[in-house]
């Protein structure tokens, strides 16, 4: 008995000891914490980018994904989750780690093409296949006995994207009257039965478990559906839309103490390249090399889009006029 | 009829409580389970077992069963050493002490995974001093053995108590009286009084360990292959539309459930054997 115990409490030390491991410096591993929908493309990109990193230098790199709400992945990474690169659904986001830590300089943005952003989608309305409510445009949505799935936009950088559409549109059509616009997102979320966390948490409420009559969601998202559920669902483009640009940054000080700098950066900038952007346009985003949009099986069609830069000013005003504490949220949301 | 029943009802009404019970039952145990074990198969096998075998399932299956490795005997040690104070001494601070083996159960898993964030997070109390040293404990495997060891905090301590109470220490002041340490005390008279008692908790403890979700989401950083447990992974893959995958995952869970209600109902057995033979 006596030996037994001994036995035990050795094995917990030791195994706690060894759970108390340092992460391994070598440089030979990469961490993308990304937002939700992201998870088939990077499968596919992680793929050719370490062969690519194979090829050139004879080492094997391992790249780990974490996928989840935009809000909730940046909060982890100011937390301590060791992202060496995050690929986050909003500027917002990134900036909100720069501002609470000392990972990434505040002008990450600048660091990349195309404000850091290598791939750019739009928000779009999936509806019931034959499309039996009758939805064509962002109106639609308030009309007695439509339930619209959308997730938080406290946790979600998706659900934010939404919000900013709908608020864009209803912005266009009261002719920027403040009371109208706040009443019209009112009457929106009065027809929002559950706030999920994340994007994917969404769709799964609107394509696995049959909730709801419209789903809004990401353009690459909507197509997902399409793909893993054949004749479940309509994509309907609205008349306005927002231009929604995911962008990637390195965590500097992150990717400094494991030693994978270069790997980072290089894992970013191979987002650029022609071979990576037709992956882009395979998983339904929008490539930013025209080209390769052009070459592109599914042709993505035009359609106005506002931008936070132009529309709203940015990310930060936009974050803290909608969806601080306070914000226009959560006076729409309240009871 | 020689022996009289000890109910009143008619058997109609014995009859239709019973298979209100058994449908009640089918319908929220055995259906459920059913559907698991069906959703997980509905691919085939080779899907079944290729979910199975992927590397990031058997990384889930191994940081589970680590976490319950260290978890499992720390609260075992911990809820014998709980009980035993709680049942055999009177102390000032006694009622606190019980209510507070209870917290775990009170508290919402989210809240017991984001006290540890509060804690070692980076921006948390410690934070500073951890990365100073370079010691990663909130999105690794010390913050998920943490938040285990909090959640399955009362098991063991819950079961015993009763029955420690129940025993009172008559036993044990004789074997004082008698001459022996606190230790022979100890292995000859309470932990064979105690000993299925025990065993119980420990299953439970184990159960819950390997199954829980929501602190250990809140602590783990859900990367794949590396920080997502079984009950983590199956989320993961059902929120990739890989609902077979999902399942096949969810049929180990359903099967530890199954065994441990094996295991329970074989102590159970034998414990009210030996009662029986006592009287």
């Amino acid at each position: 008995m006596k030996v037994l115990s001994h036995c035990l409490s050795a094995l917990t030390l030791a195994l706690l000891l060894t759970a108390c491991g340092k992460r391994a410096t070598s440089g030979s591993t990469l961490l993308n914490v990304s937002y939700d929908p992201t998870r088939e493309l990077y499968a596919d990109v992680n793929v050719a980018f370490a062969n690519q990193w194979h090829t050139a230098h004879g080492t094997t790199l391992k790249i780990e994904q974490s996928h989840g709400g935009s809000g909730k992945q940046a909060r982890a990474v100011i937390d301590g989750l060791q992202a060496d690169v995050v690929t986050l659904a909003l500027a917002g986001d990134i900036d909100e780690i720069a501002r609470q830590t000392k990972l990434l300089p505040g002008d990450w943005q600048a660091k990349l093409p195309s404000h850091s952003a290598p791939y750019t989608s739009t928000i779009v309305l999936v509806v019931r296949k034959g499309n039996p409510k009758g939805i064509k445009d962002w109106g639609d949505l308030v009309k007695d006995g439509v339930q619209v799935i959308t997730p938080n936009p406290k946790t979600s950088g998706g659900a934010r994207w939404n919000y900013l559409a709908a608020w864009a549109w209803a912005a266009k059509e009261f002719n920027g009257d403040q009371a109208q616009i706040l009443a019209y997102m009112t009457r929106l979320f009065k027809n929002v039965p559950v706030l999920g966390t994340g994007a994917r948490d969404s769709t799964s409420t609107f394509a696995k478990q049959g909730k709801g009559d419209v789903l809004l969601a990401w353009e690459n998202e909507a197509y997902l559906i399409d793909r893993e559920f054949p004749g479940l669902a309509d994509i309907i483009y609205p008349s306005l839309s927002i231009l929604a640009e995911p962008p990637v940054a390195v965590v500097e000080a992150n990717a400094a103490k494991h030693g994978c700098s270069e790997a980072a950066r290089a894992y970013l900038e191979f987002l650029y390249t022609d071979e990576a952007q037709a992956m882009v346009a395979k998983h339904f985003y929008r490539p930013r090399k025209a080209e390769i949009a052009a070459q592109a099986t599914l042709r993505l069609p035009e359609l106005p889009m506002v931008s936070v830069d132009a529309d709203f000013g940015g990310w930060a005003k936009a974050q803290a006029t909608h969806f601080n504490d306070g914000g226009t949220f959560d006076q729409v949301i309240k009871p | 009829m020689s022996h009289r029943s000890a109910t009143t009802e008619s058997a109609p009404v014995r009859w239709l409580l019973i298979t209100l019970a058994l449908l009640v039952l089918s319908l929220f145990l055995f259906l459920p389970l059913l559907a698991v074990f069906v959703e997980a198969l509905r691919r085939g096998t080779d899907v079944f077992f290729a979910a199975l075998h992927s590397p990031a399932a058997l990384s889930a299956v191994q940081l589970t069963l680590t976490a319950a490795a260290v978890s499992v005997p720390l609260n075992t040690v911990f809820g014998v050493a709980a009980a035993w104070a709680v049942t055999k001494h009177q102390f000032r601070g006694r009622a606190l002490l019980l209510s507070l083996i209870d917290l775990p159960f009170a508290v919402s898993p989210v809240i017991a995974g984001l006290v540890w964030v509060l804690l070692f997070g980076a921006q948390g109390w410690f934070g500073p001093w951890l990365a100073e040293h370079d010691i990663q404990i909130i999105f690794e495997l010390p913050g998920i053995i943490l938040a285990t060891v909090f959640v399955t905090f009362p098991f063991v301590a819950r079961e015993l108590i009763p029955l420690m109470e129940a025993q009172g220490s008559d036993q044990e002041l004789a074997a004082v009286t008698l001459g022996a340490s606190g230790w022979q005390m100890f292995r000859r008279i309470t932990l064979p009084n105690i000993k299925w008692g025990l065993l119980y908790g420990v299953l439970l403890c184990n159960a819950r360990a390997m199954g829980e979700f929501g602190a250990v989401s809140v602590v783990s950083g859900h990367i794949r292959g590396k920080t997502n447990t079984l009950p983590l992974h199956i989320e993961v893959l059902y929120n990739e539309y890989q609902f077979s995958a999902a399942f096949a995952c969810a049929t180990l869970l359903g099967l530890l459930a199954l065994f441990t209600l094996g295991l329970k109902t074989a102590v159970e057995q034998i414990t009210h054997q030996r009662a029986n033979r006592r009287t």
